[in-house]
């Protein structure tokens, strides 16, 4: 079986044909880099999404600081995440980068901050 | 009257990046005008990630892009202000500006460069019949509300127009609980990048309705309570036996980036009516001496990346307009014929540099398995073949600097596509 698909592994958007007829050798075609043929094994295989969002933060001039998954996660999961994420909340200062919640949903990724939140 | 070497309008990815370069490339007195509260400007409220793949190999939020470049504009110590909204620039680049500490200044500038970006356009731009209810609201703003401020905008969402914003909005807007009905676009094909068609879209089930738009807009107590949608024929214009009406209670409306230039207007700097920014050579210098413009106030980017990329080479030029003056006052045009909307820079201003030359384009319509082709007095010097080209995606080719040199005086520069 063939599936088309588009790749979102980046702005290019490449059209990729990903022939799954053998599930232990699956052929990507249509990808302009190796990224493409990765995304394609994981999209027959195990989709996986970035998850971005945004979590209370108290004490600064900002109301929320926005956050994301550090690794993408299951796309069968970004729900049950976003339930942890919306719980989460956090006091100024936050830097670029703080791990503000590990190992969401036993995932293996962690919701790191991506964005400044200076304590006032 | 204050003066000063370099004043840049507006602290967002584009001010950011020319600050930047302008600093490197020797200019010391220099400010960012800037009214918001903090540098970044609608970077911040991107919080989605997909940003500086080309930039800095590794995908990053809005926030963090933003950083990146507010951290390069700190480590040089460039100055800026905050809250400050510029009012006025004349053409002999006298910038007035007021803010709360400084009251209203102006500054005698020898360069001004214009990176104020675009704003979004709103309901009464497209004419929507209906209710003026509640509910209406831009998809940018949507985005601020739910992004920045902490407040949803409403439950249940319909979103006319499948630019990027709105598509990433369906997705926000679905990650924070609320039905996302329908996205509605007039056109047969979506000026938002297939990436996002997928990511926010495909994977939450949401429609997307090509070819339909927005016919009415129905209110109860003062908030929306549906909207009527149809199918439109090749000519626009909706038939009405298709009408479907859809209950919601939000309306986001993406549909379509206007540059922001009035400033540049103030100033009598010749603006396009394609891209609705400055016309400008490949220094990305205006039509009136020692203005230059970059990022979305000259013309609608997709990517941020791009941005920057521009406007650090207008950083660049500016710097050496400052120390040097204008170069050669030969101007040869570069036109978009066959397809290609419209074509930036719109004039090569012939130097003795030779430096390569990024020519960024759009296409009016898609075309599929074409040739974009930059033809020299009808001879073909640069191309790139495309299996699809699309209105919302720009390409760019870049003239290097033999090539360059090959443009001559008096030439016909056009970019078309082959084999449409």
């Amino acid at each position: 079986m063939v599936r088309k698909m588009i790749c979102i592994s980046c702005p290019l958007g490449c059209h990729l044909e990903v022939d799954c007829s053998d599930m232990n050798d699956i052929k990507v075609s249509g990808n302009t880099c190796p990224r493409g043929k990765i995304y394609g094994i994981n999209e027959v295989t195990a989709p996986k999404r970035m998850v971005t969002s945004s979590v209370k933060v108290n004490g600064s001039d900002a109301v929320l600081v926005s956050v994301k998954t550090s690794e993408p996660v299951p796309k069968d999961k970004i729900f049950e995440c976003l339930d942890v994420i919306k719980t989460i909340s956090v006091d100024a200062p936050v830097k670029i980068g703080d791990v503000l919640y590990e190992n969401i949903c036993g995932c293996g990724s962690n919701i790191v901050a991506t964005k400044h939140a200076d304590k006032i | 009257m204050k003066t000063c070497d370099l004043v840049i309008i507006g602290g967002g990815p584009a001010g950011l990046a020319a600050a930047k370069a302008a600093y490197d490339c020797g200019v010391r007195d220099m400010i960012i005008l800037e009214r918001e509260a903090q540098l970044g400007g609608i970077l911040n409220q991107c919080i989605h990630n997909g940003f500086g793949l080309h930039t800095f190999k590794e995908e990053l939020t809005g926030p963090e892009y933003a950083q990146r470049y507010i951290d390069m504009v700190l480590e040089r110590n460039i100055p800026y202000k905050l809250d400050s909204t510029v009012i006025n620039i004349d053409k002999n680049r006298v910038v007035t500006y007021v803010n709360e500490e400084d009251g209203l200044q102006k500054v005698q500038a020898k360069a001004v460069i214009l990176s104020c970006g675009c704003r979004e356009r709103p309901r009464g731009a497209i004419n929507i019949a209906g209710a003026r209810v509640a509910g209406v609201y831009s998809a940018g703003t949507a985005q601020k509300l739910v992004n920045i401020d902490g407040f949803m905008p409403g439950k249940e969402v319909v979103i006319l127009g499948s630019g990027d914003i709105g598509l990433i909005m369906a997705r926000r807007m679905t990650f924070e609980g609320a039905s996302v009905k329908a996205v509605v676009e007039l056109m047969p094909y979506s000026s938002g990048l297939n990436r996002n068609i997928v990511q926010c879209l495909n994977d939450f089930n949401i429609p997307l309705k090509f070819s339909h738009t927005v016919v009415d807009i129905k209110g109860k107590d003062g908030r929306v309570s549906s909207v009527v949608i149809a199918q439109v024929d090749d000519k626009l214009k909706p038939i009405m036996e298709t009408a479907e009406e859809i209950q919601c209670d939000t309306l986001l409306l993406s549909v379509g980036l206007l540059p922001e230039n009035e400033l540049a207007g103030y100033a009598d700097v010749n603006l396009s009516p394609i891209t609705g920014g400055a016309v400008v050579n490949d220094k990305m210098m205006t039509s009136v001496e020692g203005i230059f413009e970059c990022g979305n106030v000259l013309h609608v980017h997709d990517l941020v990346d791009f941005v920057s990329e521009e406007s650090e080479h207008a950083g660049k030029c500016a710097a050496e307009y400052i120390a040097k003056g204008c170069g050669s006052s030969e101007k040869i045009p570069v036109k978009g014929v066959n397809g290609v909307r419209y074509v930036v820079p719109q004039i090569i201003n012939k130097d003795d540099d030779f430096e390569p030359i990024s020519l960024k384009m759009r296409v009016g319509n898609v075309f599929k398995n074409v040739e974009v082709a930059v033809m020299l007095d009808g001879e073909k010097i640069a191309s790139k073949k495309k299996q699809i080209v699309t209105p919302g995606e720009m390409e760019t080719i870049v003239l290097k600097s033999d090539l360059v040199q090959k443009v001559k005086n008096g030439a016909n520069v056009e970019v078309t596509l082959i084999g449409r």
